[in-house]
């Protein structure tokens, strides 16, 4: 076992600037790891992180849909139009664990081809543990460590209702993949998620006149959902085929489009300040409840404390105000 | 009638062939010259996984697999050495070869028209089944479209080129090897020959009145287990079945193209490796059950040697195949008369039962869009691999009993392993070294252009849409190698990875055994910080996956973590795997016989990349001084078909990363 201890977050700090896939794989284990001396380390570690600046400007990519839908083979298929130009790309895909046993089947998925698997992608299989249709609790974590070596972060999900919510707020764009046939889109109406993605592609559009279709009921479901305001994002619906590489292009197109956008108008620090805290809110609540985050006076006790400013991660953050809740709730 | 039930003229058996090739196409050769010699009456040709698979024997991926469990054929001078002093006009040859059929069979056709035989003249079979290559034996390449595309071009030329050759054998036998229940066999095999029937009668160059032709052309390959009353019901019921279809799917009506052709290679699965010699008497009544319904019988027999689960069979393992099934043909009663079933309530009830519960699952299959669908969408791998895990489960809680296995353990030494690594066959090293001399030689003997020229030829058929055949027929001639073909269809076709029908899959049932490692699992994840985390993968190209799934499903089901990668893997895919997914155990599993050079090769990887103390487990074929080098190189435990109980292997798991956590 590695020691602990600030020697070995400096080791992989070190590691990780240099792009050291070791020390990526271990500084990803860490920050899964539930030892509280372990976590201890994760904290300084992600602390480190947060003040150290970046050669690169990370941009984190969510895709989600579901089952069957063609997640990974889209997700393939950008992975090799993305090496072409010599990106480092870092992929996490999140299965959901069995609630019997707490185990959990991973990479069960479309694999990287050989020229993928090369040293500029990283993946990394994560169960979603507990947590029923969502993220994995060290996720959020995990794209931190890996945003600080690749410019380019996936995470896949698989999408049943919750997951959407919490990758929407990890992630700077959210491409939803949905399959030709009908039902899917009236399902996520109903699930109110049809207005968290930001790009909505309709995979194996090699069937023809069934992907056109689905793309129709999308498009009017969209534009009776949504009605913008000038100058806001229009979520565009894609057609595309991952096994004949049809559509990756224009996939690429518009994400690059999204984060221009977002670069432009603001909105992306917007969204990236708003989706840490969401993710501060949530973490808290889930373990203290409502009340325990009243005690501190709420999300926007919540929100204040994360911009201020300080050479701490959002996680220290969130741990610092779990003891505060911690005290407040003590009996005396 | 009534005092002589007795035929006119006792039946002619059935073809008789053994199931055999090794190291190289000279010492294939004369294996099968010795066995024909022996009173063989067709050949059954294994090739080796590289063939199996597009590449030669000089591929990097080929490396420890060449010769291994069949013979390579790389070129047209390897095919005639194969078949040197052989009559192909007069022989039957089966070849046991899907993804490459096509090339396989343009090369024996080269090597036909080279002995002055006209391709109007052979005989024989190309297995030439992708479906069940993707749900079992995993020897696929191309994605199902391509692939059925190609089996229907073999499937066109034939009728009209070769019309005495059967150009697909539809397995069944792999499903029931992956698990399947004998109604899963039938259902899934018929659904299998639909969409190949499918697609030929979709072709423009098939006209509608040869469709009887070709229907009469498919044939079967199935499997018989150890439940042999079962068995014949089953072949009764896919005769009846097969006819059904006929009927009413393609409106034939010609009694003899309807006709339910099939061959069998009997059970491989429940061959056991504890008190091998039991292995005797099962075969024996396996080949009983596919004989014994005179309407449903077999038309070809080929019987695994007693000593399968060991290793590779000698000369003498393979005899004793033989001489079992001419005892059965020459010196039993079996031939002498009519059907032995007619009029028997029992066997009608059985195979009405099984026939309607095939005809069900049929439906299923063909609703959701054939069996194309039901591959991609994983439906069927999924069912093959529930029923495996149900089988596993029953016989270690004793529900199912195998003698010597999980009854009846107590046994004498026996004289007939006394021997240890000496009764079986081991290949020599250096038939891969000769081979890839020999290959070597012969690219730079032949004319490069001539060769370039007619791989062009088959990359332009393959894009505009014409039959491959005649095209690979003058490439084979002009000296175009097994990879180079396959890797022109691979650039034009793209290549193929199959669900892998775990992650969906149920579980096992609860058992006290089970919930036992389970808290301990949860123990461990306590020392860990998080739950341990398993990679399962299948090293070389050895695609039978039935075992690393069963291991990966049952690890979920103790509450572990499993990275399942699937088959096909190189070690340093499979280290780059481990390292990136932060793995506590790595488990590898190999039954092609390459496991020697792989798993070092997996150790020394890790060891290079500072994940030298992380376990390695493995699981295969593997004898007994084989397993003593790999232990002594570094691996942490090795497990046999005699391992058969998983609850306990996942104890060992947790000991084992337990331990390396320390």
């Amino acid at each position: 076992m590695s020691g602990h201890g600030s020697g070995r977050v400096e080791r992989l700090l070190e590691g990780l600037a240099a792009g050291d896939r070791t020390a990526i794989s271990e500084a990803l284990n860490l920050v899964d790891d539930r030892r509280s001396e372990q976590r201890q380390a994760a904290l300084e570690l992600l602390d480190g992180l947060a003040t150290r600046p970046l050669p690169h400007a990370p941009y984190r990519v969510g895709i989600t849909g579901a089952p069957g839908a063609g997640k990974s083979s889209l997700l393939n298929a950008l992975v090799e139009k993305l090496r072409a130009s010599d990106a480092g790309i870092g992929i996490i895909a999140v299965d959901p664990s069995s609630q019997r046993s707490g185990g959990a089947l991973l990479g069960d998925r479309m694999r990287l081809s050989g020229g993928a698997r090369e040293s500029g992608v990283f993946l990394r299989s994560m169960a979603a543990r507990d947590r029923l249709g969502g993220l994995a609790d060290a996720t959020q974590a995990g794209a931190t460590v890996l945003s600080s070596v690749f410019e380019w972060v996936f995470i896949e999900t698989v999408g049943i209702g919750q997951s959407e919510c919490e990758v929407a707020q990890l992630v700077d764009t959210l491409v939803f993949v949905a399959q030709p046939g009908a039902g899917d889109t009236l399902q996520f109406m109903k699930a109110g998620i049809l207005e968290l993605p930001d790009i909505f592609v309709v995979n194996k559009a090699d069937t023809g006149p069934a992907a056109e279709r689905t793309r129709g009921e999308l498009e009017s479901t969209l534009g009776l959902t949504a009605s913008p305001e000038p100058g806001d994002w229009r979520p565009p619906v894609l057609l595309a085929s991952a096994q004949d590489r049809q559509g990756i292009d224009t996939l690429l197109d518009a994400l690059a489009e999204h984060r221009d956008q977002g670069l432009k108008s603001g909105r992306l620090e917007a969204r990236r300040q708003s989706g840490e805290q969401a993710f501060a809110v949530d973490s808290l609540a889930r373990r203290y409840g409502e009340y325990g985050l009243e005690r501190i006076g709420g999300a926007q006790a919540v929100a204040q404390r994360l911009a201020a400013p300080g050479p701490r991660s959002i996680f220290a953050v969130v741990l610092e105000l779990g003891r505060e809740i911690e005290r407040a709730v003590k009996p005396g | 009638m009534p005092n002589n039930p007795k035929l006119e003229q006792t039946d002619r058996p059935w073809m008789i062939r053994t199931y055999s090739g090794h190291s190289s196409a000279q010492a294939s050769n004369a294996l099968y010259r010795s066995n024909l010699a022996s009173g063989q009456t067709g050949l059954s040709v294994a090739f080796d996984l590289p063939t199996q698979t597009g590449y030669d024997s000089d591929h990097a991926l080929a490396r420890g697999e060449v010769g291994k469990v069949g013979v390579p054929i790389c070129h047209i001078d390897d095919m005639a050495t194969l078949f040197d002093q052989i009559p192909l006009d007069r022989m039957n040859t089966s070849m046991t070869i899907n993804a490459t059929a096509a090339w396989l069979l343009a090369l024996y056709t080269a090597a036909a028209e080279r002995q002055g035989v006209s391709p109007d003249q052979l005989q024989g079979t190309t297995q030439n089944d992708i479906i069940k290559e993707y749900l079992s034996r995993g020897t696929y390449v191309f994605p199902p479209e391509a692939s059925i595309r190609m089996t229907s071009d073999v499937v066109a030329y034939t009728v009209a080129e070769i019309p005495k050759w059967n150009p697909i054998n539809i397995c069944s036998y792999h499903l029931q090897e992956a698990g399947a229940t004998p109604v899963q066999e039938i259902a899934f095999a018929m659904a299998n020959a639909v969409a190949v029937l499918d697609a030929v009668r979709a072709r423009d160059d098939v006209p509608e009145e040869t469709l009887g032709r070709v229907f009469g052309r498919i044939s079967f390959f199935l499997n018989a287990g150890i439940r042999f009353v079962e068995e014949t019901c089953k072949c009764r019921a896919m005769t009846a079945l097969w006819g059904e279809l006929g009927r009413e799917r393609y409106g034939i009506d010609d009694a003899r193209m309807l006709r339910f052709r099939y061959g069998v290679q009997v059970n491989s699965l429940g061959l056991s490796e504890a008190q091998p010699e039991n292995n005797i008497v099962r075969i024996a009544l396996e080949a009983l059950g596919v004989t014994l319904s005179r309407d449903a019988r077999t038309r070809s027999l080929q019987l695994p040697a007693w000593n399968e689960a060991l290793g590779l069979p000698r000369p003498w393992d393979q005899q004793l195949s033989l001489r079992t099934q001419q005892i059965l043909a020459y010196e039993t009663d079996l031939l002498e008369y009519p059907d032995l079933f007619e009029g028997s309530h029992v066997v009608e009830a059985l195979t009405e039962e099984l026939l309607s519960d095939a005809r069900g699952e049929l439906q299923k299959v063909l609703e959701m869009g054939g069996a194309v669908s039901a591959v991609e969408n994983a439906y069927m791998k999924q069912a093959l691999v529930e029923s495996h895990t149900l089988r596993i489960q029953a016989i270690e809680r004793g529900e199912q009993s195998v003698v010597g296995v999980n009854r009846f353990e107590e046994t004498a030494d026996s004289p007939l392993t006394a021997d240890g690594d000496a009764s079986i066959l081991k290949v020599d090293d250096s038939a891969e070294r000769e081979q890839v001399e020999r290959l070597l030689a012969f690219r730079s003997g032949r004319n490069d252009d001539e060769a370039k020229a007619a791989l062009q030829g088959v990359e332009d058929c393959l894009k505009n849409g014409d039959n491959i055949m005649p095209a690979s027929i003058r490439a084979a001639h002009a000296g175009v190698t097994t990879g180079e073909w396959a890797d022109t269809l691979r650039r034009v076709f793209g290549e193929y990875r199959a669900p892998t029908g775990v992650g969906s899959a149920r579980g096992t049932l609860a058992s006290e055994g089970t919930e036992a490692v389970r808290t301990r699992v949860d123990a461990l994840s306590e020392t860990l910080g998080r739950r341990p985390k398993i990679l399962v993968g299948k090293p070389g190209l050895d695609g039978h996956s039935n075992g690393a799934e069963q291991i990966a499903v049952k690890a979920r089901d103790v509450g572990m973590e499993v990275v399942y990668d699937g088959i096909r893997l190189t070690p340093e895919e499979i280290v780059q795997s481990a390292r990136d997914e932060g793995v506590h155990v790595v488990g590898l599993s190999i039954l092609s016989g390459s496991h020697s050079v792989l798993v070092r090769d997996v150790l020394e990887r890790l060891t290079k990349e500072g994940l030298g103390d992380v376990p390695v487990i493995v699981g295969g074929i593997i004898p007994d001084d084989d397993a003593a080098a790999l232990r002594a190189a570094g691996v942490a435990r090795i497990y046999t078909p005699k391992d058969f109980d998983l609850t306990r292997i996942m104890g060992d798991l947790v000991d084992i990363v337990g331990e390396a956590a320390r």
